[in-house]
């Protein structure tokens, strides 16, 4: 199988604090890795480096096998342009734990923001597809409505729109249930669902384990920079060999 | 007051507000024999009346606004690039917006004016030497240093204002603008700058109210503005303090229609906060700390 995302020996340092370090990592185009571990093991720096948030160190990181973030000669990287970077970007879309909408512009608005002015294409057909697109994920009467007036669930539901809305092979999330409240967790997770059994690819950096074991083909662990354990999720949710991820999931269990 | 029904046998008497009352007594009183005092004063009040809207005072009007206008754009624009150079990478525009902001903020804005109205002392001649040049004095006339030491000197002032406006987005709405394929400025115009529009707007407002009045310190430097035009009036007629009343007047008209303006435009630029205006807490805040 052919890998979208390869990282390889993958380095990230935040002043002297190594917060990736040496991870490799592959992802088949289709399929749906969810990334668990404790806060600050390192999950959403990682999703970072893949969409160019963070500049990495060291190692690279290549989708659908062009390196991100450099131009390849010979052994040298040199670094591209923040309009390449900005190209570049548009292969993945991501979705944030705070949806981060733009407050001042519709949903509509947030929806066509990147085909139109990023990608420019044809006005009308972004309308179109954002329609198609906010009737996937429940949200059709609300094209008008602006972000302050939803709720949690539904401004991260149309930032999930708003990132498809680029057509980009593969999706990152970075704890999309994380500043919601419980009641309103069910309705992203639903919307990710649906995603998942379309076909598309994902990375979902989550503590939901239940959306894990539902969804996943695969689930990593990540701990003080480091994957430590990887598989199925029967193997990492249910026997954990791993002493470190077995006393993870018996804590948040 | 009416009694309001109730199950209890109490009744609440209201307090009464005797010291209020009496406070509120004495200041009208106290008003009241301010007025009388101007009203019996030495104001003959016709001339108020008949300089109003003559002419030569109507042109000291149009011209105060004029530079109120062309100096607030001028600054607006200097203090833009002021802020962002600011906020850039770059140490060396960094440093010499730092450098700007401090040496126009340092001195007074007269002196300013001075300093540019003289500037024919220092450089006699200005251009590029062999491509053209002119004389200093010529090109500078009151209006055009006036023009240049309001605006310049407004311009320090608007960047810090532009960059605080800048610094209240969270940073987050730049990385979603970049995560749907932005380049950094793009991201800056589209999605930054309109939102820290609305934390902008209002001390700009407050500052285009404050350049009204500071166009006054042209008229040491010959330009024909509001303070001007009625100072002139009364050289010849020695009717100092009714001119002055007229001056008065006009300003005050001019920045009440400002101050009016400022709303709508205020309202323009808070969209999305659910039409709520200044200093009401945005919606989007709110739903934000519940989550």
């Amino acid at each position: 199988m052919d890998a979208l995302i390869t990282a390889v020996g993958l380095q990230k340092y935040f002043g002297s604090f190594h917060v990736l370090q040496d991870i490799d990592f592959a992802i088949a185009k289709g399929e749906v890795v969810c990334i668990i571990g404790p806060s600050g093991s390192g999950k959403s720096t990682f999703l970072r480096c893949i969409n160019q948030l963070e500049r990495i160190d060291a190692g690279c990181v290549a989708v659908d096998g062009e390196i991100i973030g450099y131009h390849r000669d010979g052994r040298m990287l040199y670094p591209l342009s923040e309009r390449e970077i900005a190209r570049q970007r548009q292969a993945v879309g991501m979705v944030f734990q705070r949806f981060h909408l733009f407050p001042h512009k519709t949903v509509l608005q947030n929806i066509v923001e990147g085909p139109v002015g990023v990608q420019k294409r044809p006005r009308n057909d972004c309308i179109g597809e954002a329609r198609t697109l906010l009737k996937r994920v429940g949200l059709a009467q609300k094209a008008q409505a602006y972000p302050g007036e939803l709720s949690g669930g539904q401004q991260q539901r149309v930032a999930i729109a708003r990132a498809l809305a680029m057509k980009p092979k593969a999706m990152l999330f970075d704890e999309p249930t994380s500043a919601l409240d419980p009641e309103l967790v069910g309705e992203v997770l639903g919307v990710m669902k649906e995603l998942a059994a379309s076909g598309t690819t994902m990375i979902v950096v989550t503590h939901e384990l239940g959306f894990c074991r539902e969804v996943a083909d695969r689930v990593l662990f990540m701990d003080a920079g480091r994957i430590v354990d990887s598989g199925t999720p029967a193997e990492i949710l249910e026997n954990p060999r791993n002493p470190r991820v077995k006393n993870f999931i018996s804590a948040v269990l | 007051m009416r009694e309001r029904a109730s199950s209890t046998p109490f009744v609440i008497v209201p307090r009464r507000k005797t010291w209020t009352k009496i406070l509120g007594l004495v200041v009208i009183v106290l008003l009241a024999l301010l007025i009388r005092a101007f009203w019996v004063g030495d104001i003959a009040w016709s001339y108020v009346g008949a300089n109003l809207f003559s002419p030569s005072v109507l042109r000291g009007v149009v011209n105060s606004i004029i530079m109120t206008f062309c100096a607030m754009v001028l600054g607006i624009v200097l203090g833009v690039i002021a802020a962002v150079m600011r906020m850039s990478d770059n140490p060396v525009l960094r440093n010499v917006s730092i450098g700007y902001v401090w040496l126009f903020r340092g001195t007074p804005a007269l002196l300013q004016l001075l300093l540019w109205f003289n500037l024919a002392l220092i450089f006699p001649t200005m251009g590029i030497p062999g491509l053209f040049s002119f004389r200093t004095v010529d090109v500078m006339t009151p209006f055009v240093a006036a023009f240049l030491g309001l605006g310049i000197q407004q311009g320090a002032y608007t960047a810090e204002v532009v960059r605080a406006g800048i610094l209240s987005i969270d940073k987050g709405q730049t990385e979603a603008g970049l995560s749907i394929g932005m380049t950094p400025l793009r991201a800056m115009l589209t999605i930054v700058l309109p939102q820290a529009m609305r934390v902008i707007v209002p001390p700009i407002g407050n500052e285009t109210i404050g350049m009204v009045k500071l166009t006054s310190l042209a008229s040491v430097i010959q330009y024909s503005e509001l303070l001007r035009s009625v100072e002139d009036v009364y050289y010849v007629n020695s009717r100092v303090i009714e001119l002055l009343i007229v001056a008065s007047i006009w300003y005050m008209v001019v920045v009440t229609v400002l101050s009016i303006g400022q709303i709508f435009v205020e309202r323009y630029f808070s969209k999305g906060w659910g039409g709520h205006g200044p200093g009401q807490p945005a919606r989007q805040t709110l739903t934000e700390e519940a989550a």
